[in-house]
């Protein structure tokens, strides 16, 4: 880290031209009609977020990114938290036909093509308490080696500190009946050096993807123990794991047809018990263009979400076991000035009766400001799911943001 | 040199006594295309204002970068700067003269490269007046051509065609494009939608010569005559043959682009 801060001065010295400070600043008021399920629970969660990105090159291109980022929840002290999305070093150069990179810091990888959830993306931990989605993730510690040439891309990934995923606490809403303890994390191996890699090519029509991880697993088993008080808390357990991933999107006309999988060995299912399990989402997306004679587009997506474990898969990301479940999606672009869109999605279990329905809105304002309305509705959550915890955790949610 | 003009005269009018219209309109934009090749790579900045009917107007600023691809589609990258909330997005197209052209958008935000349809040709390039089909490069092939005449254009004389999107996916029925006689620079289109209803006058002009081969326009207006919106379009900083190559436009390089 000394390193990089040095290296950054002798960047900035160097470079006059590549210096950029950007970021946005956003006011955020969550309301949920309903109680809450559980003692404690706020009906109302308001804060602000700050995440201005630093970054500096030189003339050949080689930087440096500094991106910290700070939520306050005056409701939830345990969403209040700070973390460092990005602060890594940047370096490129020729390699036979192709080229290398090299990503030395703290980043963030995006790996694979569905929408409703991603299996195949597995480098950085959840930060679970910014949205139930799970798709807000914690900066990871990495060596990011990418070879690439007319083959296609080779990544490899050293991943030397694991990172703990965040949970909403007493007062916070979308939890289970026990807070889950931050303090209180425990591993199969402690201090493990985690690797991943992923070789992926675009061929014409088709980009496809295989990846690897062996090492700590992003997805916590929840032990129930006893906090420093003497309350019961769960505590969070990572197992070591070792994932195989395929991600595959075929392009043709105005289709793109999707799909991801995983075969994991060495996870916890929901029961606890060690499990091996193979997973997939498949599914396509279609877009009609200049619609009702105007311009805006609308696309519809569906996915379908399945896991050999049946009932005891267990939530990867969101509150939701995703282990035959359907996802349909319906988004409507305006192509106007102000980049309005809506999107309105439903998440539904095949054999019950569980839905999750969202929409969200979002618009420019001005130059600097957007809106960002979103509604999330959690209906017929069925007792036997795992997020009938959060049943009554239906949420609207209004967010005003400046960028910089 | 009168000699020389005169023979050219004769040459050029015994070549359109033989040939159609048609074979005319091809021939100019084959010329065209001609005198563009061997640019190498080109990186420029674009500065777009939306204007709409009561004059409110709208910001949008880019980075284009453009590798020649010799005997295919040339590909390109444009990095957003503003407005801000999309700064930082880019998207690289591999355009192809036979095929469909490959895009891929990043989303800074997730980090996240997305491979996106290009069927969306018609379609509004951030809410201005151009559509994608507009700002990509005119590949002799997606035309059927047809020479309609010669007319005066400012002070100079301009040839005047005709052409037809062959992609039934275009927003438009048919184009006409004025070129000046002397450089064959593009100065006006005029776009007719696919009820033939004439939709948007693209007017170019503050032309520079580069390398002292290659012109560029340096302002093209496009207005749309049905919604009486139009969009200014300034190009700066052409910088020609820089040490962008191949790297570049990868979706590696897409990831870095800045």
């Amino acid at each position: 880290m000394l390193l990089a801060f040095a290296l950054a001065l002798v960047f900035a010295a160097e470079a006059r031209a590549g210096a950029e400070l950007s970021g946005r600043l956003h006011g955020e008021s969550r309301w949920f009609p309903q109680s809450g399920a559980h003692p404690g629970q706020r009906a109302q969660a308001s804060g602000f977020v700050a995440a201005p990105k630093l970054y500096l090159a030189d003339a050949e291109g080689r930087s440096l990114a500094f991106a910290p980022f700070l939520r306050y929840d005056h409701s939830d002290a345990r969403r209040t938290h700070a973390d460092l999305r990005e602060a890594y070093l940047l370096l490129f150069g020729e390699l036979g036909d192709g080229e290398w990179e090299l990503r030395v810091g703290v980043d963030q990888v995006f790996w694979g093509v569905t929408e409703s959830q991603h299996l195949v993306d597995i480098i950085n931990q959840v930060d679970l308490v910014e949205h139930p989605a799970g798709e807000a993730k914690l900066g990871q510690p990495m060596i990011y080696l990418t070879w690439s040439s007319d083959w296609g891309v080779l990544e490899i990934l050293g991943l030397p500190y694991h990172r703990a995923r965040t949970f909403p606490g007493r007062t916070g809403r979308l939890r289970l009946p026990l807070v889950v303890a931050d303090e209180q994390v425990e591993y199969e191996e402690e201090r493990h050096v985690d690797f991943a890699a992923r070789y992926s090519h675009s061929l014409g029509l088709l980009d496809v993807g295989v990846s690897a991880f062996d090492g700590t697993s992003r997805e916590p088993a929840l032990n129930l123990i006893s906090d420093a008080s003497g309350e019961p808390v769960l505590g969070q357990y990572y197992a070591q794991i070792r994932q195989f991933g395929l991600d595959a999107q075929l392009t043709v006309g105005s289709w793109l047809y999707k799909l991801e999988a995983i075969q994991r060995a060495g996870a916890r299912n929901l029961s606890g018990r060690e499990e091996g399990y193979v997973a997939a989402v498949v599914g396509g997306e279609y877009t009609f263009y200049s619609v009702f004679g105007s311009a805006t587009d609308l696309s519809l997506l569906g996915e379908w979400n399945w896991d050999s474990r049946g009932r005891n898969a267990t939530p990867s990301r969101s509150p939701n076991t995703l282990e035959n479940d359907l996802f349909c999606a319906a988004r409507l672009a305006f192509n106007d000035v102000q980049s309005s869109e809506i999107v309105a999605s439903v998440l539904g279990d095949v054999d019950r009766a569980t839905r999750a329905l969202a929409v969200a809105l979002e618009r420019r304002l001005a130059e600097r400001w957007s809106a960002h309305l979103e509604a999330i509705y959690l209906r017929d959550i069925d007792p036997a799911d795992i997020h009938y915890q959060t049943r009554r955790d239906s949420f609207i949610d209004l967010s005003l943001v400046y960028y910089f | 040199m009168m000699l020389f003009c005169a023979l050219g005269l004769l040459i050029l009018a015994c070549l359109a006594h033989a040939a159609t219209p048609e074979e005319i309109g091809l021939k100019i934009a084959q010329d065209a295309r001609a005198r563009e090749q061997g640019f190498g790579n080109v990186a420029a900045q674009q500065i777009m204002v939306l204007r709409n009917k009561h004059g409110q107007e709208s910001r949008r600023q880019l980075r284009v970068q453009v590798l020649e691809v010799p005997d295919d589609g040339d590909k390109s990258l444009f990095v957003f700067a503003e407005p801000r909330d999309v700064a930082g997005t880019a998207l690289l197209i591999h355009a192809h003269r036979e095929k469909a052209d490959e895009q891929w958008l990043y989303l800074p935000a997730l980090k996240r490269v997305k491979r996106i349809s290009s069927s969306n040709r018609s379609g509004s390039f951030m809410g201005s007046e151009f559509a994608y089909e507009d700002l990509t490069a005119e590949a002799v092939e997606k035309f059927t051509y047809r020479y309609l005449r010669d007319e005066p254009c400012g002070d100079l004389t301009c040839t005047v065609s005709e052409r037809v999107p062959v992609d039934e996916k275009s927003g438009y029925s048919r184009q006409v494009v004025w070129r000046d006689q002397d450089a064959l620079r593009v100065w006006k289109v005029e776009y007719y939608d696919r009820k033939n209803a004439h939709l948007k006058t693209l007017t170019l002009g503050h032309y520079q010569q580069y390398l002292e081969r290659y012109w560029r326009a340096g302002e093209m207006t496009m207005e749309n005559h049905l919604t009486g919106k139009s969009t200014v379009l300034t190009w700066t900083d052409f910088q020609f043959q820089t040490d962008l190559d191949e790297r570049d436009f990868t979706r590696t390089g897409l990831k870095r682009a800045r």
